[in-house]
Protein backbone atom coordinates (compact mmCIF):
# COMPACT_ATOMS: atom_id res chain seq x y z
CA UNK A 1 0.00 0.00 0.00
CA UNK A 2 1.19 3.41 -1.41
CA UNK A 3 1.69 6.25 1.33
CA UNK A 4 0.96 4.21 4.52
CA UNK A 5 1.90 6.61 7.17
CA UNK A 6 -0.13 9.14 5.75
CA UNK A 7 -3.38 6.78 5.29
CA UNK A 8 -3.26 5.19 8.91
CA UNK A 9 -2.85 8.60 10.69
CA UNK A 10 -6.09 9.90 8.96
CA UNK A 11 -7.69 6.73 9.90
CA UNK A 12 -6.26 6.81 13.54
CA UNK A 13 -7.22 10.68 13.81
CA UNK A 14 -10.53 9.92 13.02
CA UNK A 15 -10.90 7.11 15.47
CA UNK A 16 -9.29 9.60 18.17
CA UNK A 17 -12.13 12.15 17.67
CA UNK A 18 -14.63 9.86 17.25
CA UNK A 19 -13.72 8.24 20.09
CA UNK A 20 -12.76 10.91 22.03
CA UNK A 21 -16.44 12.76 22.07
CA UNK A 22 -18.62 9.31 21.98
CA UNK A 23 -16.86 8.23 25.37
CA UNK A 24 -16.76 11.91 26.90
CA UNK A 25 -20.47 12.44 26.12
CA UNK A 26 -21.44 8.83 27.44
CA UNK A 27 -19.10 9.94 30.92
CA UNK A 28 -20.26 13.18 31.40
CA UNK A 29 -24.15 11.77 30.99
CA UNK A 30 -23.20 8.82 33.31
CA UNK A 31 -21.89 11.51 35.79
CA UNK A 32 -24.74 13.71 34.96
CA UNK A 33 -27.42 11.15 36.05
CA UNK A 34 -25.82 10.12 39.14
CA UNK A 35 -25.63 13.28 40.65
CA UNK A 36 -29.46 13.99 39.88
CA UNK A 37 -30.18 10.65 41.05
CA UNK A 38 -28.45 11.55 44.39
CA UNK A 39 -30.24 15.44 44.71
CA UNK A 40 -33.32 15.23 43.01
CA UNK A 41 -35.86 15.81 46.36
CA UNK A 42 -38.69 13.74 43.84
CA UNK A 43 -36.46 10.97 44.04
CA UNK A 44 -35.77 11.33 48.15
CA UNK A 45 -39.54 12.24 48.61
CA UNK A 46 -40.23 8.26 46.52
CA UNK A 47 -37.63 6.45 48.04
CA UNK A 48 -39.01 7.44 52.49
CA UNK B 1 -32.20 3.98 35.17
CA UNK B 2 -34.84 6.06 34.45
CA UNK B 3 -34.97 9.87 35.34
CA UNK B 4 -38.29 11.83 36.08
CA UNK B 5 -39.16 14.38 34.04
CA UNK B 6 -37.56 17.63 34.57
CA UNK B 7 -40.00 19.86 35.20
CA UNK B 8 -38.46 23.48 35.15
CA UNK B 9 -38.25 25.05 31.79
CA UNK B 10 -35.66 27.03 31.84
CA UNK B 11 -35.77 30.84 32.53
CA UNK B 12 -34.67 31.29 29.17
CA UNK B 13 -37.77 30.54 27.66
CA UNK B 14 -39.64 33.91 27.03
CA UNK B 15 -43.27 33.66 26.06
CA UNK B 16 -43.25 31.75 22.61
CA UNK B 17 -44.86 33.37 19.96
CA UNK B 18 -47.94 31.46 17.92
CA UNK B 19 -45.34 30.41 15.07
CA UNK B 20 -43.00 28.68 17.85
CA UNK B 21 -45.76 27.92 20.13
CA UNK B 22 -45.66 24.09 18.33
CA UNK B 23 -41.33 24.29 19.01
CA UNK B 24 -42.08 24.66 22.13
CA UNK B 25 -44.03 21.37 22.62
CA UNK B 26 -40.98 19.75 22.57
CA UNK B 27 -38.88 21.84 24.53
CA UNK B 28 -39.99 20.64 28.09
CA UNK B 29 -36.76 19.15 29.22
CA UNK B 30 -38.67 16.21 30.56
CA UNK B 31 -39.90 15.48 27.60
CA UNK B 32 -36.77 15.82 25.96
CA UNK B 33 -35.07 13.40 28.24
CA UNK B 34 -37.60 10.61 27.61
CA UNK B 35 -37.46 11.11 24.30
CA UNK B 36 -33.76 11.35 23.80
CA UNK B 37 -33.21 8.23 26.00
CA UNK B 38 -35.54 6.40 23.45
CA UNK B 39 -34.07 7.34 20.33
CA UNK B 40 -30.18 7.68 21.59
CA UNK B 41 -29.49 3.68 20.81
CA UNK B 42 -31.06 4.08 17.29
CA UNK B 43 -28.29 6.71 16.64
CA UNK B 44 -25.17 5.37 18.76
CA UNK B 45 -25.69 1.41 16.90
CA UNK B 46 -26.22 2.35 13.10
CA UNK B 47 -22.99 5.37 13.67
CA UNK B 48 -20.57 2.87 15.05
CA UNK B 49 -22.31 -0.10 12.33
CA UNK B 50 -22.11 2.27 9.63
CA UNK B 51 -18.97 4.29 10.51
CA UNK B 52 -16.79 0.97 10.98
CA UNK B 53 -18.07 -0.41 7.63
CA UNK B 54 -17.72 2.95 5.56
CA UNK B 55 -13.83 2.60 6.56
CA UNK B 56 -13.01 -0.55 6.49
CA UNK B 57 -14.45 -0.79 3.12
CA UNK B 58 -12.33 2.07 2.72
CA UNK B 59 -9.03 0.97 4.18
CA UNK B 60 -9.39 -2.59 2.63
CA UNK B 61 -11.36 -3.22 -0.06
CA UNK B 62 -12.10 -0.09 -2.21
CA UNK B 63 -10.03 -0.06 -5.12
CA UNK B 64 -6.86 2.35 -5.18
CA UNK B 65 -7.17 5.73 -7.70
CA UNK B 66 -5.12 4.99 -10.81
CA UNK B 67 -3.17 8.29 -10.27
CA UNK B 68 -3.06 9.05 -6.74
CA UNK B 69 -2.26 5.22 -5.44
CA UNK B 70 -3.63 4.29 -2.15
CA UNK B 71 -3.52 8.04 -0.50
CA UNK B 72 -7.32 7.81 -2.10
CA UNK B 73 -8.27 5.91 0.60
CA UNK B 74 -8.13 9.59 2.94
CA UNK B 75 -10.82 10.49 1.38
CA UNK B 76 -12.98 7.73 3.56
CA UNK B 77 -12.29 10.20 6.52
CA UNK B 78 -11.84 13.77 4.87
CA UNK B 79 -14.40 13.77 2.77
CA UNK B 80 -17.00 12.85 5.25
CA UNK B 81 -15.56 15.29 8.05
CA UNK B 82 -15.68 17.98 5.26
CA UNK B 83 -19.51 17.55 5.13
CA UNK B 84 -20.04 17.21 8.97
CA UNK B 85 -17.85 20.22 9.62
CA UNK B 86 -20.40 22.29 7.15
CA UNK B 87 -23.65 20.39 7.90
CA UNK B 88 -22.72 20.87 11.65
CA UNK B 89 -22.22 24.42 11.38
CA UNK B 90 -25.81 25.08 9.28
CA UNK B 91 -27.07 22.98 12.38
CA UNK B 92 -25.68 25.58 14.82
CA UNK B 93 -26.93 28.71 12.83
CA UNK B 94 -30.53 27.06 12.94
CA UNK B 95 -30.55 26.44 16.68
CA UNK B 96 -29.11 30.16 16.58
CA UNK B 97 -31.84 31.38 14.60
CA UNK B 98 -34.67 29.38 17.15
CA UNK B 99 -32.70 31.09 20.13
CA UNK B 100 -32.94 34.82 18.63
CA UNK B 101 -36.55 34.62 17.41
CA UNK B 102 -38.06 31.84 19.37
CA UNK B 103 -36.48 32.09 22.84
CA UNK B 104 -36.27 28.11 22.48
CA UNK B 105 -35.12 27.06 25.91
CA UNK B 106 -33.27 24.09 24.61
CA UNK B 107 -32.33 25.75 21.37
CA UNK B 108 -29.25 27.42 23.56
CA UNK B 109 -28.07 24.55 25.08
CA UNK B 110 -28.22 22.80 21.62
CA UNK B 111 -25.69 25.82 20.05
CA UNK B 112 -23.12 25.23 23.48
CA UNK B 113 -22.87 21.47 22.49
CA UNK B 114 -23.17 21.44 18.78
CA UNK B 115 -20.10 23.70 19.02
CA UNK B 116 -17.04 21.68 19.99
CA UNK B 117 -18.04 18.36 18.21
CA UNK B 118 -18.37 20.64 15.23
CA UNK B 119 -15.04 22.11 16.27
CA UNK B 120 -13.34 18.28 16.24
CA UNK B 121 -15.17 17.53 12.70
CA UNK B 122 -13.50 20.93 10.73
CA UNK B 123 -10.08 19.65 12.72
CA UNK B 124 -10.65 16.42 11.12
CA UNK B 125 -10.93 17.69 7.96
CA UNK B 126 -7.96 19.92 8.01
CA UNK B 127 -5.63 17.48 9.70
CA UNK B 128 -6.93 14.67 7.25
CA UNK B 129 -6.66 17.20 4.09
CA UNK B 130 -3.33 17.95 5.35
CA UNK B 131 -2.29 14.12 5.50
CA UNK B 132 -3.57 13.97 2.23
CA UNK B 133 -2.23 17.35 0.47
CA UNK B 134 1.39 16.40 1.74
CA UNK B 135 1.57 13.09 -0.67
CA UNK B 136 -0.15 14.67 -3.80
CA UNK B 137 0.45 18.23 -3.53
CA UNK B 138 3.71 18.01 -1.85
CA UNK B 139 3.07 20.22 0.80
CA UNK B 140 0.93 20.22 3.91
CA UNK B 141 -1.05 23.41 3.47
CA UNK B 142 -1.72 26.01 0.93
CA UNK B 143 -3.79 29.12 1.22
CA UNK B 144 -6.04 28.01 -1.11
CA UNK B 145 -9.67 29.33 -0.83
CA UNK B 146 -11.18 26.01 -0.30
CA UNK B 147 -8.37 25.71 2.69
CA UNK B 148 -8.66 28.99 3.82
CA UNK B 149 -12.53 29.15 4.26
CA UNK B 150 -12.75 25.70 6.08
CA UNK B 151 -10.06 27.22 8.12
CA UNK B 152 -11.96 29.98 8.81
CA UNK B 153 -15.15 27.61 9.70
CA UNK B 154 -13.14 26.53 12.58
CA UNK B 155 -11.88 30.15 14.03
CA UNK B 156 -15.62 30.71 13.35
CA UNK B 157 -16.68 27.06 16.11
CA UNK B 158 -13.36 28.83 18.24
CA UNK B 159 -15.01 32.07 18.47
CA UNK B 160 -18.59 31.05 19.25
CA UNK B 161 -17.15 28.20 21.96
CA UNK B 162 -15.35 30.83 23.91
CA UNK B 163 -18.00 33.99 22.94
CA UNK B 164 -20.67 31.55 25.01
CA UNK B 165 -18.67 31.11 28.01
CA UNK B 166 -17.35 34.56 28.08
CA UNK B 167 -20.41 36.58 29.78
CA UNK B 168 -21.02 35.91 33.40
CA UNK B 169 -24.63 36.02 32.92
CA UNK B 170 -25.09 32.87 30.42
CA UNK B 171 -27.78 34.42 28.42
CA UNK B 172 -25.77 37.86 27.17
CA UNK B 173 -23.22 34.56 26.07
CA UNK B 174 -25.95 32.68 24.33
CA UNK B 175 -27.36 35.62 22.77
CA UNK B 176 -23.98 36.76 21.33
CA UNK B 177 -22.67 33.42 20.35
CA UNK B 178 -26.34 33.17 17.96
CA UNK B 179 -25.38 36.72 16.34
CA UNK B 180 -21.82 35.52 15.86
CA UNK B 181 -23.07 31.77 14.54
CA UNK B 182 -25.77 33.57 12.20
CA UNK B 183 -23.10 35.75 10.52
CA UNK B 184 -20.81 33.33 10.09
CA UNK B 185 -23.27 31.68 7.72
CA UNK B 186 -21.83 33.51 4.76
CA UNK B 187 -19.04 30.99 5.18
CA UNK B 188 -20.76 28.15 4.12
CA UNK B 189 -21.90 28.94 0.75
CA UNK B 190 -18.49 30.31 0.08
CA UNK B 191 -16.90 26.91 1.20
CA UNK B 192 -18.99 25.29 -1.07
CA UNK B 193 -18.37 27.42 -4.00
CA UNK B 194 -14.94 28.17 -3.45
CA UNK B 195 -13.20 26.01 -5.73
CA UNK B 196 -16.07 27.37 -8.72
CA UNK B 197 -15.06 31.16 -7.83
CA UNK B 198 -11.61 30.97 -7.96
CA UNK B 199 -8.54 28.61 -9.72
CA UNK B 200 -7.90 26.68 -6.26
CA UNK B 201 -5.40 23.74 -6.07
CA UNK B 202 -8.14 21.56 -4.35
CA UNK B 203 -10.11 19.98 -6.56
CA UNK B 204 -14.04 20.26 -7.45
CA UNK B 205 -16.86 18.47 -6.23
CA UNK B 206 -17.01 14.82 -6.86
CA UNK B 207 -20.63 14.56 -6.06
CA UNK B 208 -23.54 17.27 -6.57
CA UNK B 209 -26.68 17.11 -6.30
CA UNK B 210 -27.90 17.42 -9.54
CA UNK B 211 -25.46 15.93 -11.42
CA UNK B 212 -24.30 12.03 -12.25
CA UNK B 213 -20.87 11.89 -9.11
CA UNK B 214 -17.32 11.90 -11.56
CA UNK B 215 -16.25 8.87 -8.97
CA UNK B 216 -16.58 4.91 -9.57
CA UNK B 217 -19.50 3.35 -7.77
CA UNK B 218 -16.31 1.24 -6.30
CA UNK B 219 -15.32 4.49 -4.46
CA UNK B 220 -18.74 6.03 -3.88
CA UNK B 221 -20.40 3.32 -2.12
CA UNK B 222 -18.07 3.14 0.63
CA UNK B 223 -17.82 6.80 1.00
CA UNK B 224 -21.61 7.28 1.02
CA UNK B 225 -21.74 4.33 4.11
CA UNK B 226 -18.38 6.57 5.84
CA UNK B 227 -20.51 9.61 5.43
CA UNK B 228 -23.41 7.92 6.96
CA UNK B 229 -22.07 6.58 9.40
CA UNK B 230 -20.67 10.12 10.98
CA UNK B 231 -23.72 11.57 10.30
CA UNK B 232 -25.39 9.14 12.83
CA UNK B 233 -21.75 9.31 15.33
CA UNK B 234 -22.94 13.04 15.07
CA UNK B 235 -26.43 13.20 15.99
CA UNK B 236 -25.61 10.53 18.78
CA UNK B 237 -22.90 12.93 20.33
CA UNK B 238 -24.56 15.91 20.13
CA UNK B 239 -28.08 14.34 21.76
CA UNK B 240 -25.84 12.87 24.38
CA UNK B 241 -23.93 15.90 24.94
CA UNK B 242 -27.48 17.75 25.37
CA UNK B 243 -28.95 15.24 27.76
CA UNK B 244 -25.88 15.68 29.97
CA UNK B 245 -26.33 19.70 28.91
CA UNK B 246 -29.87 19.43 29.95
CA UNK B 247 -29.13 17.36 33.56
CA UNK B 248 -26.41 19.32 34.91
CA UNK B 249 -28.92 22.30 34.82
CA UNK B 250 -31.29 20.63 36.74
CA UNK B 251 -28.13 19.99 38.85
CA UNK B 252 -27.48 23.71 39.28
CA UNK B 253 -30.82 24.65 39.49
CA UNK B 254 -31.56 22.39 42.57
CA UNK B 255 -28.73 23.51 44.15
CA UNK B 256 -29.48 27.07 43.93
CA UNK B 257 -32.99 26.60 45.33
CA UNK B 258 -31.15 24.18 48.10
CA UNK B 259 -28.73 27.14 49.06
CA UNK B 260 -31.51 29.77 48.81
CA UNK B 261 -34.08 28.01 50.82
CA UNK B 262 -31.26 27.51 53.73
Amino acid sequence: MTHLPFIVASYALAVLVLGWFGIGAWLRTAAAKRRLAAIDPRRERTAR
Amino acid sequence: MSLRPVEAVSSLAGAPSSAGSSLHRFANPGRFLRLSETVLPWLVVPAILLTATGLGWGLFFAPADWQQGDAVRIMYVHVPSAWLASSAYFALAVCSLLSLVWRHPLADLAAVEIGPVGAGFTALCLASGSLWGKPMWGAWWVWDARLTSVLVLFFLYLGHIVLVRAFDDPVRGYRAGSILALVGVINLPIIKFSVDWWNTLHQPASITLLGAPTMAPSMLWPLLVSALGFSFAFAAIVVARLRAAVMERRIRGLLLARAGSR
